[in-house]
């Protein structure tokens, strides 16, 4: 099968051992349509060729989930008979391409993902890097993103929570757009994605099926990007909200009612993908006939038919008792529905065309079996086996100025100009609202809440992946204790580089056993997620970006936890033994414009006492504001839980190590919170564990005042402070 | 699907329906909000329906109706329901608009003016400052004239325009009910989130029993949730239907 100069598969991303491969599961050579099928499902996209094997290393059970990897979305029980679906996943490469709609599709996929699980979904969170917003570009990337990102989820209704938002050169030829959705459903309404029982029939709704995103998974998802980007424009998706604000309503009402087998989006492979994966989970075989799928134009190819990745269309299998009510819910929501095949028990995925059978193929090949690599890893020249000395660069002259360079970096500043385009408060549940260490969504009718936070970063997992991964998750768990949840699990989305160089591969396999090494050890298993591999243009990859998602359980609601001081005269206590370093700090770079050395490791152990700790400290009503020392060291993390108050705050550090490396290194490990002197004994009582805590100050004044050893390093007034955080990033998008 | 009335006894239930709309996304939170209230009950009215039997206050809820495809409320004008809408508010019955629903209104001819893109050509989210102008009508009467109340706003299209006959006539009536403001009631031109002719966020009809909107009170009825300042819209409502 040769289509001019290359053969058929190669054109459709296979190589010639798949397509050998291919023909002995078939005892054939296939004929196009099954040539194109087999191309998604085993495209790395689809058919995670360079991953299965290491994700096996990650912990994914624990006695609160009830769905782990496999399904649409993780699913957590939070007590009550309720549970939260969640689940992360990248479209890097369509908005890179197209920022407006590939950030809207990406909203649009995830948020069917969560509904597909019969969950209701209640937030968003995007993870966003893009490239230095000195460049035209990324400004236009930035603002077609987030208008994206507004467009489709404000018209959906799901409040837009939290996220990231992070600049660096890295990710100038490759945006990273990860997108989490969180969805809330009680655990006698879970649907899964299965098609079973012989004569069950297989219904198609929603949008009709066109020619859009043809070869998105294969295509656009699984290569790198060279100077043929701008030509793959056509492979993404065009978003339509309110047809899945109405498909949404449609799916919960077929759940309500208890008329579905199964519920499976149509997303990445399209028809091809959705029908063999819920074959696949039942157990079963299906028969599709896609002279019966409504399109949207004609003339399309039978293979075009089943790849096309049309959006807001979802595949629900029903008893043919059910059809009717199926129907009856489709009409009321004005929604196209057709009966486009049945279940069968012959376990094979057999495309009709009217009474023509053009194709024929195992599911269990095409879900199960794409091949699986093991590329021998290489560890990159740049990854230090040392840590910097703290003397490695010179000593700012002007402290101050330092700080308010830090507190105006885009990377650390004011996140509004993006959240105030988000309708982040639609459905009434933000106990805290974007801005804060971790989102908090109320449970209507419980005084329980979910606390959800996103963390990636990417330019420490550079310095050393496995150092890296740990942090992350370690992060996004000490954002989540610090308002006062206690973290229970996970979805990650993992940006990488292309894996079959061994460089790329070693970064990979460093990332994921360092993820797992931490979730087992803080108890966050990982429920889910999606790999995002060839982040790369002309052969230059990202910073590789192990990005997780999340949630934690407030116990009460009342007792939530925020950053900003709360009164003059409280005591500022430094909890942790972290020990700062400017190895891949935000200082480093944007100060002394360097990305080098060793990042500390975070001893998982340690941080795990720390946040029991912590969030003692928060249940017990002794804490009155909790923040992490994160991007922008110690004198960061004080400025901003100023900012946030407008007090200020005076704070005597013992002489230690270099002043810049006191007030800007970072380190895990260490939480700045404040409380009463009169809380002090009571804190004491309930540090069994024995965290290191420090006091190192108090509350009060406008100034931010910072001495160590007897001199003073900074006194900046929180006025000024706060005017560079609240605008920088709104000029930088300007100007 | 009816909230629990708690009513007491021998009072019967202030009465609101909330239409849903294909593309409503603020059915629920209005609905969930009206429900809190001792004395009031809430039930659903899909978009088809034509008849709006014993009920005492119509809710547009904000959204994104029919996508806001052609124009915001261009559409859903055209529903069933706003033949049904349009009686109820000749025969005196008092209808809210919130975002959507204002837009839903001004298309719908039931209030004056027309919406513009916001000024910044944004979507827009955060929480404004408003100043009651009008206190002595249905929605508002809880409140004080003059007083300032902080409601979150959600939308893009939300620049308000009417020409200048009609903006006198608005203010010759006391139509105008509720303007942007700063923290101390100031109607500046900072304190205006989207151009709106003269900081208008709020309109009614002549009668005063049509009340259009952009902010959204419904969202700020539970201060855990970022306030309660809203409270008073429905509690406006709940206490002229019972006096009446």
């Amino acid at each position: 099968m040769t289509t001019g100069q290359k053969p058929a598969y190669e054109l459709l991303g296979l190589k010639a051992r798949e397509y050998d491969d291919i023909c002995s599961r078939l005892g054939r050579e296939p004929n196009y349509v099954e040539l194109a099928i087999f191309s998604l499902m085993w495209s790395e996209h689809c058919g995670y060729k360079h991953s299965r094997p290491l994700l096996k290393n990650l912990p994914t059970s624990g006695e609160r989930i009830l769905q782990g990897p496999g399904e649409n979305a993780g699913i957590i029980d939070i007590g009550e008979g309720l549970a939260i679906a969640m689940k992360i996943e990248s479209h890097n490469h369509p908005s890179a391409i197209e920022p407006f709609q590939g950030a809207a599709t990406g909203i649009g996929g995830i948020v069917r993902d969560i509904f597909a699980m019969g969950a209701r979904p209640v937030a968003c969170l995007d993870p966003l890097h893009f490239g230095s917003l000195e460049k035209a570009r990324q400004k236009f990337l930035l603002d077609g993103v987030v208008a994206g990102v507004a467009s489709y989820g404000n018209c959906m209704g799901i409040p837009t929570i939290g996220g990231e938002l992070h600049f660096e050169d890295a990710y100038e030829d490759n945006c990273l757009v990860n997108v989490m959705c969180v969805g809330m459903v009680e655990h006698d309404k879970i649907l899964k994605a299965s098609a079973s029982g012989e004569g069950n029939l297989i219904i198609l709704f929603g949008s009709t099926t066109g020619r859009d995103g043809i070869g998105g998974a294969s295509i656009l998802a699984s290569a790198e990007f060279d100077e043929t980007a701008e030509e793959k424009r056509p492979t993404v998706q065009v978003g339509d909200p309110f047809t899945e604000k109405k498909l949404l309503e449609a799916c919960l009402e077929m759940r309500d009612q208890g008329l579905l087998v199964g519920l499976q989006d149509l997303g990445a492979g399209g028809l091809s993908s959705s029908a063999s994966e819920m074959a696949s989970k039942g157990g079963s075989g299906i028969d599709m006939n896609i002279a019966k799928v409504p399109l949207r134009e004609s003339g399309m190819e039978p293979f075009e038919i089943m790849i096309s990745e049309s959006q807001e269309r979802m595949l629900a299998c029903v008893t043919p008792a059910n059809k009717a009510g199926v129907m009856a819910i489709c009409a009321k929501w004005d929604l196209d529905a057709t009966v486009v095949g049945a279940v069968t028990g012959n376990g094979r995925l057999r495309i009709f065309d009217g009474d023509e059978m053009i194709g024929d193929m195992p599911v269990k090949a095409l879900v199960d079996e794409a091949p699986t690599y093991c590329i021998t890893p290489v560890r990159p020249l740049h990854e230090a086996d040392v840590a910097l000395p703290d003397d490695h660069y010179p000593l700012p002259g002007d402290l101050d100025a330092a700080l308010l360079e830090l507190l105006a970096s885009p990377n650390i500043c004011s996140r509004r100009w993006v959240y105030r385009q988000y309708d982040h408060m639609v459905q009434t549940n933000n106990a805290l609202w974007p801005g804060g260490e971790a989102a908090v969504i109320r449970i209507k009718g419980s005084r329980h809440g979910v606390a959800l936070v996103t963390d990636g970063n990417g330019r420490r997992c550079y310095l050393d992946p496995r150092r890296g991964a740990r942090l992350v998750v370690a992060e996004a768990a000490r954002n989540l204790s610090c308002a006062g949840a206690r973290p229970l699990a996970i979805t990650n989305c993992l940006n990488f580089g292309n894996p079959e160089k061994g460089e790329i591969y070693h970064q990979f396999q460093e990332a994921v056993e360092g993820m797992a090494e931490a979730c087992r050890e803080l108890e966050t298993p990982v429920t889910g997620g999606n790999v995002s591999f060839y982040n790369e243009s002309f052969g230059k990859a990202i910073y590789p970006n192990p990005v997780v998602g999340m949630m934690g359980l407030v116990e009460d609601t009342g007792r939530i936890m925020t950053h900003g001081f709360k009164e003059e005269g409280d005591v500022v206590l430094l909890l942790g033994g972290g020990r700062p370093a400017v190895d891949g700090s935000e200082y480093q770079l944007r100060i002394h414009g360097e990305v080098d050395g060793r990042i500390p490791d975070v001893d998982l152990n340690q941080e795990k006492k720390l946040q029991t700790f912590v969030r003692g400290a928060i249940l017990e009503g002794i804490a009155k504001s909790a923040h992490d020392v994160s991007d922008g060291g110690l004198a960061c993390c004080l400025a901003e839980s100023a900012i946030e108050s407008g007090v200020g705050v005076t704070v005597e550090l013992e002489a230690g190590p270099r002043p810049d490396v006191a007030l800007f290194g970072e380190t895990p490990e260490l939480v700045v919170v404040t409380a009463a002197e009169a809380d002090l004994e009571r804190l004491e009582r309930i540090n069994g564990a024995g965290v290191l805590v420090k006091r190192i100050g108090r509350v009060g004044g406008n100034r931010i005042r910072i001495s160590a050893g007897g001199k003073g390093i900074i006194d900046t007034p929180v006025a000024e402070a706060a005017q560079v955080w609240r605008e920088s990033l709104e000029e930088a998008v300007a100007g | 699907m009816t909230a629990s009335p708690q009513t007491h006894t021998g009072v019967h239930a202030v009465r609101f329906g909330v239409v849903v709309f294909p593309g409503s996304n603020c059915d629920a939170d209005s609905y969930d909000a009206v429900s809190t209230f001792a004395g009031a009950e809430a039930r659903y009215l899909w978009h088809k329906d034509e008849e709006l039997d014993g009920l005492d206050c119509v809710i547009l809820p904000g959204g994104f109706s029919y996508g806001d495809y052609l124009r915001c409320g261009a559409i859903a004008r055209f529903s069933p329901i706003m033949k049904a809408v349009r009686r109820f508010a000749e025969d005196g019955g008092l209808v809210i608009g919130i975002c959507n629903g204002f837009q839903i209104l001004l298309e719908a001819g039931l209030l004056p003016g027309a919406m513009h893109r916001n000024e910044g050509l944004r979507f827009v989210c955060q929480l404004v400052n408003l100043r009651v102008e009008n206190a002595a009508m249905p929605f508002t009467h809880r409140y004080d004239e003059g007083q300032v109340i902080q409601v979150p706003i959600a939308h893009m299209e939300g620049n308000y325009f009417i020409d200048e006959a009609g903006l006198s006539e608005l203010e010759a009536n006391k139509q105008i009910v509720i303007r942007y403001a700063n923290e101390s009631g100031e109607i500046t031109g900072e304190a205006n989130p989207n151009g709106s002719q003269g900081n208008i966020a709020g309109i009614c009809n002549r009668t005063s029993n049509v009340f259009g909107l952009m902010p959204h009170p419904e969202r700020v009825c539970d201060s855990l949730v970022g306030g309660a300042d809203g409270r008073g819209v429905f509690e406006s409502v709940i206490d002229f239907v019972k006096n009446r």
